[in-house]
């Protein structure tokens, strides 16, 4: 409907005039809270009118994450409106939903999937997009990377067309899953129209106990507020057990913020967030690092702020967490049982609950650690960062392998792959009798052929236990990767501490 | 994207609450690199069993989808409201939805009308004692029509001007351009950029 714009350039010599134009175009509204903050910094275009008749802000975007999946109809967009990729430089793609895990170095077998991933790199050519393709040291999945490379930082706007794209809200950045017509969007204008969120306080206060990690943490607050409780919010994570985390588990935590129904979940950059991007490829170096760090760190939320919604969870008492159902809220202590549908007050969370347990086929009153599973996944976005590859290496280390388990051990990057091979990790899981396989999506959405069976049980480290997610008629149960560790070893659904002493081949060290 | 004012059509009763978006279409037909063509693969586990809803008349014609909470949950693959309207539903009511999945929705013309759950209940029966009966959606008035029952509904104000107006959002947005360049020439410089690349 509108003219093709011109590709983007900058003229120096209007930056002056266009600051002073800035200023006035986009008043600023009060910003006290981290999300608050990194909203406002973003405002290209200040919406009119209050509540319900607002306007949508229209709002810049500092990353465009893309992968094959959810871009080529909004390449197509841009070809059929003749308009160009305002941005690339702000812009980049991975292939990860689609790959194999095996044989990466022959022509992918199905079709499909093939054209899809061809279809990425012929319109990344085409449009200018840097790549990073199978086969690549820093191909895998789209929220591994961006990290890993220091492209998301603190205070950064991140978009891509994926829900877990809140994952780099680990870092203070505002980051959050769009749609195909909003890629092609941000495609064509590097900005999207929205209405400010909701902001809510996760407090987390305490320390977690061995072999309590923060994957527990996040499946603990779903259950607690539920698959829609975080709908219309920005999350923020704070708290004391929230700062003693590192990097690799904030971003477990946050990466499923949109299991709750946020779109974004958000931690407040501190020494241990600079202390991970220091040195990454693209953090800012010398003056301009200072620089940055300043800004970073003003943006913490205030004390006298006000959240719309506080949630509280003690992580002095937590345990090892898993579910039972099929929504990610569905879920129990790993020391508690199967719950019974009539214990939910309400008729369609009954309902809900009594077909979750014969989709699942448990039967309720069951012990949870009585149920045996098949398979064990220890992968996705959520969980195949270097950290939790380490936490499962020194469970298994020295123990054998339950032989009824078949485990697979998808590293979420080829970087992480590569440094797991540098601490010899792939022969711990090697010598356990795991799969070891090369970085993508994998079994958590089974795009590839890495699928469960029909009635297949998974004890996966994933981020979505729906129906036929894995692959059709297979049933998940979402652990951290030490319970998915435990489970391989057992064969049951088990925390480390039921396990023996490891046996004499090496000492075991104890990660949480 | 055409206007859109009312719709009436044969509404579909989906008792259950989060409906998420591998049921609305499993992620094997994700591959696909076209924007239509869907309407095989939504609800295409389900629809394998004879006794689900689209597979009985008259519901295997309905228009407007009548959903428990929370529906569309999960990723926030567009390809969910292409199954959609694909397979001809012009509408979906529910009490609360996904947030990535209302926006797409608002993007490409189908309704997500928000409803109290006590009327989404009221419309539950009598769609189920009276199966072909026809659902209004008004989105000038903001109501939905079941028979005797008249109920509001709830839509972003903005969406909804969009979508009587039939306007496309990134048209809108360029018309805004002078805006965003001005806005660009004031990023800082500790922004990082995708290019030139450092590995």
């Amino acid at each position: 409907m509108s003219e093709p714009t011109t590709p983007h350039t900058v003229d120096d010599a209007a930056v002056e005039e266009t600051a002073a134009q800035v200023a006035k175009i986009a008043p600023r509204r009060a910003a006290k809270t981290l999300a608050e903050k990194v909203w406002r910094d973003h405002v290209v275009r200040l919406g009119e009118g209050e509540g319900d008749a607002a306007q949508p802000d229209l709002l810049y975007i500092d990353l465009h994450l893309i992968h094959e999946v959810t871009s080529p109809q909004a390449f197509e967009g841009l070809r059929l409106a003749g308009r160009p990729l305002r941005r690339p430089d702000l812009t980049i793609a991975t292939e990860d939903h689609n790959t194999p895990t095996l044989a990466i170095d022959k022509p992918i077998a199905d079709l499909t999937s093939r054209t899809q991933i061809m279809t990425l790199r012929n319109n990344c050519a085409e449009f200018g997009v840097r790549l990073h393709s199978l086969g690549d040291a820093e191909q895998g999945i789209v929220h591994v990377v961006g990290p890993q490379l220091g492209l998301t930082q603190p205070g950064m706007t991140v978009v891509c067309g994926d829900s877990h794209t809140s994952t780099h809200g680990a870092v203070g950045a505002l980051a959050f899953g769009i749609g195909t017509s909003e890629v092609e969007h941000v495609m064509a204008t590097q900005t999207l129209p929205l209405k400010p969120f909701r902001t809510m306080a996760i407090n987390v206060e305490g320390t977690l106990r061995p072999g309590v990690s923060s994957k527990d943490i996040i499946l603990a607050i779903i259950a607690k507020i539920g698959t829609g409780g975080g709908q219309g919010y920005v999350l923020e994570y704070r708290g004391s057990a929230i700062r003693a985390l590192s990097m690799d588990a904030r971003m477990t935590i946050c990466n499923m913020s949109i299991e709750a129904g946020a779109r974004a979940g958000m931690i407040a950059p501190d020494e241990t967030t600079f202390a991970y991007l220091k040195g990454r490829p693209h953090a800012p170096e010398g003056a301009q690092w200072d620089e940055a760090v300043q800004y970073w760190t003003s943006l913490r939320t205030e004390d006298d702020a006000e959240f719309d919604t506080e949630v509280f969870l003690d992580a002095n008492t937590l345990e090892p967490f898993v579910t039972w159902g099929t929504n990610p809220g569905q879920g129990v202590s790993l020391s508690g049982s199967v719950p019974f549908p009539e214990d939910f007050g309400d008729e369609n969370a009954k309902a809900a609950a009594e077909r979750a347990l014969a989709y699942m086929d448990l039967e309720a009153g069951t012990p949870m650690k009585d149920i045996r599973v098949d398979t064990v996944f220890l992968g996705s976005c959520t969980n195949s960062r270097v950290e939790d590859l380490r936490a499962a290496a020194d469970i298994i280390r020295g123990r054998e392998k339950d032989p009824n388990i078949r485990m697979l051990v998808v590293p979420g990057s080829a970087r992480v792959r590569l440094e797991a091979e540098a601490e010899g990790l792939d022969q711990v899981f090697l010598d356990f009798g795991a799969e070891w396989r090369f970085a993508g999506c994998s079994m958590c959405l089974g795009m590839n052929p890495d699928q469960l069976e029909p009635g297949e049980r998974c004890a996966s480290t994933s981020n979505r236990n729906f129906e036929g997610r894995q692959g059709k008629g297979g049933r998940t149960h979402l652990v951290s990767p030490v319970v998915a560790a435990a489970t391989a070893v057992r064969g049951t659904l088990s925390s480390p501490s039921d396990l023996e002493p490891a046996g004499t081949r090496s000492a075991t060290s104890f990660v949480a | 994207m055409e206007k859109f004012s009312t719709h009436t059509g044969i509404g579909v009763p989906l008792r259950q609450s989060n409906v998420d978006t591998d049921q609305i279409i499993p992620a094997v037909y994700l591959k696909r690199i076209t924007r239509t063509g869907f309407e095989d693969a939504l609800f295409s586990s389900w629809r394998k069993n004879p006794e689900f809803i689209l597979n009985q008349e008259p519901f295997n014609r309905g228009s407007v989808l009548v959903a428990g909470a929370d529906f569309a949950t999960g990723s926030s693959r567009e390809h969910a409201v292409w199954a959609l309207k694909d397979y001809g539903f012009k509408a979906v009511l529910s009490s609360r939805f996904a947030d990535i999945f209302r926006g797409n929705s608002g993007k490409q013309g189908l309704i997500a009308a928000e409803l109290a759950q006590d009327d989404i209940e009221l419309i539950w029966k009598i769609l189920e004692n009276a199966p072909g009966t026809e659902v209004t959606v008004d989105l000038e008035t903001k109501l939905v029509t079941a028979e005797s029952l008249v109920v509001p509904f709830h839509i972003d104000d903005y969406t909804r001007w969009r979508l009587l107006e039939g306007l496309d959002d990134i048209g809108l947005t360029l018309r805004n351009e002078p805006d965003i360049t001005a806005f660009e020439a004031t990023r800082p410089v500790i922004k990082p950029t995708t290019l030139p690349a450092k590995v």
